[in-house]
């Protein structure tokens, strides 16, 4: 079967690309875009080292039919520091806060928790655990990545109080 | 911050550490939150082929025959490997250190010794030819008799695993297994008030990282192979690899460091090879890297260990005599276990001062998946064993556990069964500050214990 062409809002800008049937969000992002931030953890739906939102909400792309999302916004990663560089509350809090060890499941915490502080900016421990209980870490550090989204969302609330 | 308690190793220790209890940002860090940390796997290089391997889908059987013909019609394959494009298809990775026998081939000759034993790398356009071509990958069988279980493959009438090795035991300077003798065990029991014995078993561990086993070969226009790996021993993976290929060290380079976890498992020499001579051969950049089934399946664990213990112990608590029996199931090759089961040896009979220790420990070849490095192989399963003795001990002579270890804790001048002389111990001072810090009291005898005093 032919390749289509697919258009996405990404990270805010317009991409548009050719995508073989069946091709999955995480693979066109990694192989025709160029976006390495989303990781291939077992491509299997299992590991969430691949989240990214979609329409706002968090979703594992490598379960997503790139073909079956044309014309939405997609971030990634890549997409959350601003023009300049600047960090935004959860990268900073993931910094200071130690929350990252390998790195390999880092950018789908952190997308996990994007979506989770747009709905919610004051969550209680409980839901930022629901929130990244599809998101494995390995180096299990999770007591230090739970600490940082929960310090993200203060430091969030304190800038729009502000 | 905490102060230093220096109440120990008095001026022994410097006293202007100035990192613990300061902030220090890991310095990966800003590239992990960012995504701009480059894993091996995050580079596309133009006309990346992508390889997979055909496995086993025996426990042990003679290859009969490989058909490839189906494989090969598959749009977008390139080249299928087998071992005859291999320079050097024989290896042991410890054979930098002088370990012997090369006893595992990077791709099967005419026998599989475990499921999941690669014998035809299939090398493609895309992932999925690749895929599709292993699919139709025909290898006829004919089983042989498998092992999986470490005292059977030890028994006479045992089907042999592994025929470089000539007997399911790797060989320690002549002798079947890693031996330790001290003192006189026998004696010991004659005298003891009580033998206790027990046996301990562990399954193989996964380490299961979220960054699969892999990497990326770009042969350079200078003529060298490029290498970018997830390995955690860049120059031990380039160098067996060299030796593989059969070329000088320099005609290698290898780009890693960066590892998606690794837990002390990606040492194995499993991956880089096999692309190297894809890549060698076809003068394309090629790909290959397992799947999440493949790391479960075929990346080495931590090996299975079954340990059993024999005690001679005096009504107070003494413990006169020691008498291990461990064995690693290395599984179907050497790999890493030699050194695990040496290790293994040298850290029995625990941190106490037993004068009478007699050990063999045995690195025993098994139809499993080849078992091999993970962090503190060779001492965590025997820590599990000893420490476990230790508790059930104690509870057989209703006797406070920790007062147990203290009664028996090695102390700094003590002969280690190894013969080493123990130095900088530690161990009662530990457990008298675990004790103060949870409130479990120990008599003032125990307080004052000392590591630095003889007894």
């Amino acid at each position: 079967m032919a390749s289509t062409v697919v258009s996405l809002r990404l990270n805010g800008r317009p991409a548009e690309f050719l995508a073989r049937p069946g091709t999955s969000l995480l693979s066109s992002l990694r192989d025709s875009l160029g976006l390495m931030a989303a990781k291939r953890g077992c491509a299997q739906g299992g590991c969430g080292t691949c989240t990214v939102l979609l329409d706002g909400r968090p979703v594992m792309s490598c379960l997503v039919a790139v073909e079956t999302i044309e014309g939405a916004s997609v971030r990634t990663l890549e997409g959350v520091a601003a023009d300049d560089g600047r960090l935004d509350a959860v990268q900073s809090a993931f910094l200071d806060g130690f929350a990252t060890q390998c790195g390999f499941c880092t950018a789908g915490m952190i997308m996990v928790a994007e979506s989770l502080l747009a709905g919610n900016p004051d969550p209680s421990r409980d839901e930022v655990v629901e929130a990244i209980s599809g998101n494995v870490c390995r180096c299990t550090g999770y007591a230090s990545i739970i600490a940082a989204i929960l310090d993200a969302a203060r430091r969030k609330r304190e800038v729009d109080v502000v | 911050m905490t102060s230093l308690d220096k109440t120990f190793f008095p001026g022994e220790q410097r006293d202007d550490f100035t990192v613990i209890g300061s902030v220090t940002q890991r310095a990966d860090a800003l590239g992990h939150v960012t995504g701009r940390t480059a894993f091996f796997e995050d580079l596309t290089p133009p006309g990346l082929l992508h390889l997979k391997m055909a496995r086993s889908q025996r426990h042990h059987a003679r290859i009969a025959g490989v058909d490839l013909s189906d494989a090969l019609a598959v749009d977008g394959v390139v080249r299928i490997l087998t071992h005859a494009d291999i320079p050097n298809n024989l290896y042991t990775p410890l054979k930098l250190i002088g370990v012997e026998p090369d006893d595992e081939p990077i791709l099967a000759e005419d026998t599989v010794r475990y499921l999941g034993d690669p014998i035809c790398a299939v090398v493609a356009e895309t992932e999925a030819a690749a895929y599709e071509a292993v699919a139709r990958i025909r290898v006829t069988y004919q089983d042989l008799p498998a092992v999986f279980d470490v005292e059977e493959a030890l028994a006479e009438g045992a089907p042999l695993v592994n025929e470089y090795q000539g007997h399911n035991y790797f060989t320690y300077e002549g002798h079947h297994c890693r031996r330790l003798r001290f003192g006189d065990v026998d004696e010991a029991f004659a005298r003891a008030d009580h033998v206790f014995e027990w046996r301990y078993e562990s399954a193989p561990i996964e380490h299961a990282p979220t960054e699969t086993t892999g990497c990326i070969v770009v042969p350079q226009p200078d003529g060298r192979l490029r290498i970018h790996s997830d390995t955690q021993a860049c120059f031990f993976t380039l160098d067996n690899t060299a030796l593989i290929l059969g070329t000088p060290f320099n005609k290698l380079r290898i780009v890693g460091g960066t590892v998606g976890g690794g837990f002390g498992g990606k040492v194995d020499i499993v991956v880089e090879p096999v692309a190297c001579v894809a890549a060698m051969l076809t003068n394309r950049p090629v790909k290959f890297v397992y799947t999440r089934y493949e790391e479960m399946q075929v990346s080495s664990p931590r090996a299975a260990e079954r340990i059993y213990i024999k005690d001679a112990v005096m009504n107070d608590g003494r413990i006169l005599g020691r008498k291990i029996i461990l064995y690693v199931d290395a599984g179907a090759y050497a790999r890493h276990s030699p050194y695990g089961t040496t290790k293994a040896a040298a850290h029995m009979p625990g941190p106490y001062a037993i004068p009478n220790v007699w050990a063999d420990c045995h690195c025993v070849f098994t139809n499993r998946t080849p078992s091999s490095a993970m962090r503190g192989f060779g001492v965590t399963i025997a820590d599990f064993a000893l420490e476990s003795q230790m508790d059930r001990i104690a509870r057989a002579l209703e006797m406070d556990p920790l007062r147990l270890r203290l009664l028996n804790a090695y102390r700094d001048g003590d002969m280690k069964a190894h013969r080493k002389v123990a130095e900088g111990t530690a161990l009662i001072e530990v457990i008298q500050k675990a004790a103060a810090m949870v409130g479990h009291e120990l008599p003032a005898e125990f307080r004052r214990m000392s590591s630095a005093e003889g007894r």
